[in-house]
């Protein structure tokens, strides 16, 4: 009897890889996964009743802010990955906005120090664009891939600067390396802290408008098509920007994209009484928004589903609406608001919202993850489809508590997170 | 009916029965105003806080003498010389009033939405004097409380709301105080002054003021804030008085009893000539008596509201 | 639970009649009178004694109306939340002698409420007070100058006053309140 093996028996497991959504048992040894088989013989010390569970490959979230180094009052690479785990993700994508921005070989070097002490779950890198952000001087891409740097990113800008951006695309293809653009351009936008519409009107505050996301699209499309280069767009909010990815998709654009669970869960209304965790960036858009997203989910339009969990102090938060940050946190509530909202609703099926979550982030980082297949990383989640709960303030880990979810209710939840092969989260009532 | 808001923020959140309330107290608080002694002691023994954080000096005083006339404490704070230059945040200023067992909070502030944030924090009554771009309550109560007291009612009415209507928590205010009890209200102002989808809030949009004006019983005058200027869209002084100014020619071609209201200050020459603010169909300076009457009204209400309920003997 | 009747409608105005003529009587006169009904009930019984003294005098006597809402000491302890009503006192109270009027004397917080309104209107030569019912039970030092009826009450009662121009019929009864 090995110690270090786990087996998890009769969950329904499902496999975006292998196109596959059956009861089966798993079985994991030296962090990898050994068996996937019916009836596998019960020959270990531990093993997961997973009956009437279902078994995903771990998710793989590719837009987190881990904020260490620099404001680890927000957040850090360890509370960070241990909010990860507890919402199902053994994989994350660490957005470079930090203090240093992760743009240069010192500083990736810097990161990777922290991770290798801190780290619960896998942190791949994503690296800026630009020294400093500043959107002036491409960074050194070509060292930073080859130091293990996964996708280059100015997220929580945009490169105003298309010449910039095109050499950038036009590097990272040499190197195989991500663009991922964060699109708004900042003059639409004009300072606006909440959709432009009626909602902005209401409560009397300046509007962001649709414009300033799918204009920028347009451009950066335009741009790596012309570099011949992969782009991956952030964060897609609104109609128009999933009927621009859509069309370009069609054309042939070597394009994917990704949405957060609050342009497909929550509206404009949220904002409605002044709540700051609902100030995100882009912002909760109209209802006819949230059913675009939803069809381009559904579709396959949107590649995939990522958190862009972004942690705030109660001092950034608490205050006057049009001064607080922007950004929610979402590592937590992920699978769950989507298990909700898109797989309980019919729009997707499990396997569906596996590709969604696992595979095609793991495909488009290059990755991998993403498959309950023999040979690969045991990175595994169990989820209790039916469990309802509710969210509340005081249970998250995270290192800060702003969610767009507090109070709301959801229909599944994460029961085990298995990271390389080891239980790393365990529910405390599961 | 019982009135229950701990706070007044604004009137978006208010019923009509809750709007005809304030309305109704307040026409019984305006006789105090006309006694020898303009004194009740209603709210003897309460402190009102006005804290202003954008300098007004009408809707502060106004503010003041109906807190005097109830009898309460005032106590006046003005941004500029309080701790909030020191970086004090407004939920922290507000605890520090609570902790001063001051009883209501009279709140004017730059950014949208304040009001609402110190109401969430503190337990006091809080009462929006002004947020933003938001709201102004008591402007369009008083507003409202002036065109039915002229007029003798609101529903029906035709109201024209002409003016910087994108920046106005004055127009929000009025829209919704006035569409909910029954008032047909328009905007005017040049396109790049109107905010989008107004007209989901009830109100019609016209630029051009000769045509709004036509039938209207009343308008009312925003003040054009030419300061603004980082707004960059805004017209020219003397060209938006000639297309929008409300002037004595202007007003012979609309109904002959027609009601001008400006919540004031007013910019003679610039939103209004001399000759109509002045004038006969003027009812600006009736709008700064209703004003006590109606900010009366609102603290009362909002002070009983706090208070726990006991059963009452006599 | 109605327990009692005490007055029908030709009680009632036979306690205004005599009211009225005492009213007269102690005054010798009605020249520097004026009647002020504390709202709601208070306003009906003054407008009768007007007419009543009016009967006998053949002087019109002034009404006003008194709201003591804003002046009350129990503002924040009751269980309705009162409206704030007008008052309408069209005439000065200077040197007057003012009759207040109430249907009900209990505690005798109303009339002190009244008084301090009062005296914010000006200065009268003196304050008397007419009530319907004095049930007792007094928690200030406060008595009526002209009573209708004296009836001795339980704590647990109330007086109730019904008159036409409110409640469509003439009464007062005694309700007994559940425990």
């Amino acid at each position: 009897m090995k110690n270090s093996r786990i087996l998890i028996k009769n969950g329904r497991v499902i496999d975006p890889a292998a196109n596959k959504d059956e009861i089966s048992d798993i079985l994991i040894d030296g962090g990898k996964i050994i068996s996937v088989a019916r009836d596998i013989k019960n020959g270990c010390r531990q093993v997961l009743d997973a009956a009437g569970k279902i078994v995903l490959p771990g998710l793989v979230d590719m837009h987190v802010h881990l904020r260490q180094p620099g404001r680890e009052d927000k957040e850090t690479i360890a509370s960070g990955t241990a909010a990860a785990l507890k919402g199902g993700v053994t994989s994350v994508l660490a957005m470079p906005n930090t203090l240093p921005a992760i743009d240069s070989l010192k500083n990736v070097s810097l990161l990777q120090g922290i991770i290798k002490k801190d780290a619960q779950a896998n942190v791949f890198i994503c690296g800026a664009i630009s020294l400093g952000r500043q959107g002036k001087e491409l960074v050194d891409l070509a060292r930073m891939r080859k130091a293990g740097v996964l996708a280059f990113s100015d997220d929580g800008s945009s490169v105003d600067d298309a010449e910039l951006l095109l050499k950038a695309f036009k590097k990272a293809r040499e190197y195989k390396a991500l663009i991922i653009c964060h699109c708004e351009d900042k003059i639409l936008s004009a300072g606006g802290v909440v959709n432009l519409g009626f909602t902005s009107t209401r409560l009397g505050l300046r509007g962001i408008s649709r414009e300033s996301e799918y204009k920028r699209i347009e451009r950066d499309i335009a741009l790596s098509v012309r570099a011949k280069a992969a782009l991956h767009i952030a964060h897609v909010s609104c109609r128009e920007s999933v009927e621009i990815i859509a069309l370009a998709k069609k054309k042939g654009a070597d394009l994917t994209c990704e949405t957060a669970p609050h342009y497909f869960c929550l509206t404009e209304e949220a904002v409605l009484g002044y709540d700051t965790n609902m100030k995100i960036n882009p912002p909760l858009r109209s209802k006819d928004d949230v059913l675009a997203i939803k069809q381009g989910l559904g579709d396959g339009t949107i590649d995939a589903i990522a958190s862009d969990h972004a942690g705030h102090t109660e001092n950034e938060k608490d205050i006057e609406f049009e001064r607080a940050e922007f950004g929610t946190t979402g590592l937590e509530t992920e699978l769950a608001a989507a298990a909700t909202e898109l797989v309980h609703t019919g729009i997707l099926d499990w396997r569906q919202l596996a590709a969604k979550m696992s595979l095609n982030p793991s495909r488009i980082l290059g990755i991998n993850k993403g498959a309950l297949i023999v040979g690969r990383d045991a990175d595994i989640v169990i989820v209790d489809p039916d469990k309802e709960w509710v969210v509340r303030k005081e249970d998250f880990i995270s290192g800060s508590k702003n969610s767009a979810f507090t109070g709301r209710k959801f229909k599944g939840v994460v029961e085990y997170t298995i990271c390389n092969g080891k239980i790393a989260y365990k529910t405390e009532t599961g | 009916m019982n009135w229950t808001r701990k706070d007044l923020l604004g009137l978006e959140e208010l019923s009509k029965v809750e709007i005809e309330l304030i309305l109704a107290t307040a026409e019984s608080f305006k006789e105090v105003s006309s006694r020898e002694i303009k004194k009740v002691p209603a709210l003897r023994g309460k402190t009102v806080v006005n804290l202003f954080y954008e300098p007004s000096t009408r809707t502060r005083v106004s503010f003041e003498v109906a807190a005097k006339r109830l009898s309460a404490d005032v106590i006046n704070i003005a941004a500029q010389e309080s701790s909030v230059r020191k970086g004090e945040t407004l939920v922290d200023t507000g605890k520090n009033i609570e902790a001063l067992k001051a009883d209501i909070i009279v709140v004017r502030h730059g950014a949208s939405g304040a009001p609402a944030l110190l109401a969430r924090h503190v337990g006091l009554n809080v009462v929006n004097a002004g947020d933003g771009w938001h709201e102004h309550p008591t402007q369009a109560l008083l507003d409202i409380f002036t065109l039915k007291e002229k007029l003798g009612r609101v529903e029906g009415l035709k109201v024209v709301i002409v003016g910087d209507i994108a920046h106005s928590r004055v127009a929000r205010s009025n829209i919704w105080g006035l569409s909910k009890l029954g008032a047909k209200v328009c905007v005017c102002a040049p396109g790049m002054l109107i905010p989008p989808a107004i007209e989901e809030m009830g109100a019609s949009i016209s630029s051009d003021i000769d045509e709004a004006l036509k039938g209207a019983d009343a308008v009312n005058v925003l003040r054009m804030q030419f300061e603004r200027d980082e707004e960059a869209a805004f017209p020219e002084k003397l060209e938006y008085f000639k297309n929008f100014g409300i002037t004595k020619e202007r007003l012979l071609r609309a109904k002959k009893d027609i009601i001008v209201m400006h919540p004031g200050p007013i910019n003679r020459g610039i939103e209004i000539s001399s000759e109509v603010a002045d004038g006969a169909n003027s009812v600006i300076l009736e709008q700064v008596t209703n004003g006590i009457a109606v900010r009366m009204a609102v603290l009362f209400l909002v002070a009983q509201a706090r208070d726990e309920k006991q059963p009452h003997t006599d | 639970m109605e327990k009692a009747k005490i007055l029908d409608k030709e009680a009632v105005a036979r306690s205004l009649t005599r009211i009225a003529h005492e009213i007269v009587e102690k005054n010798k006169g009605v020249d520097n009178l004026c009647l002020v009904g504390i709202r709601n009930r208070g306003v009906y019984l003054a407008q009768r004694l007007a007419v009543d003294i009016k009967r006998i005098e053949n002087k019109d006597v002034p009404v006003g109306i008194l709201d003591i809402t804003l002046y009350r000491d129990d503002l924040t302890m009751i269980s309705a939340q009162p409206v704030v009503h007008k008052t309408e006192i069209d005439f000065d109270i200077e040197g007057k002698v003012v009759v207040l009027v109430d249907d009900v004397l209990y505690t005798g917080r109303t009339i002190r409420a009244a008084l301090d309104a009062m005296i914010d209107f000006g200065r009268p030569k003196s304050i008397q007070l007419a009530v319907l019912v004095d049930r007792g039970h007094r928690e200030l030092p406060i008595r009526a100058d002209y009573a209708g009826k004296n009836i001795p009450t339980a704590q647990n009662e109330t007086v109730e006053v019904r008159l036409e121009e409110a409640d469509d019929k003439d009464e007062v009864v005694i309700i007994e309140k559940h425990p």
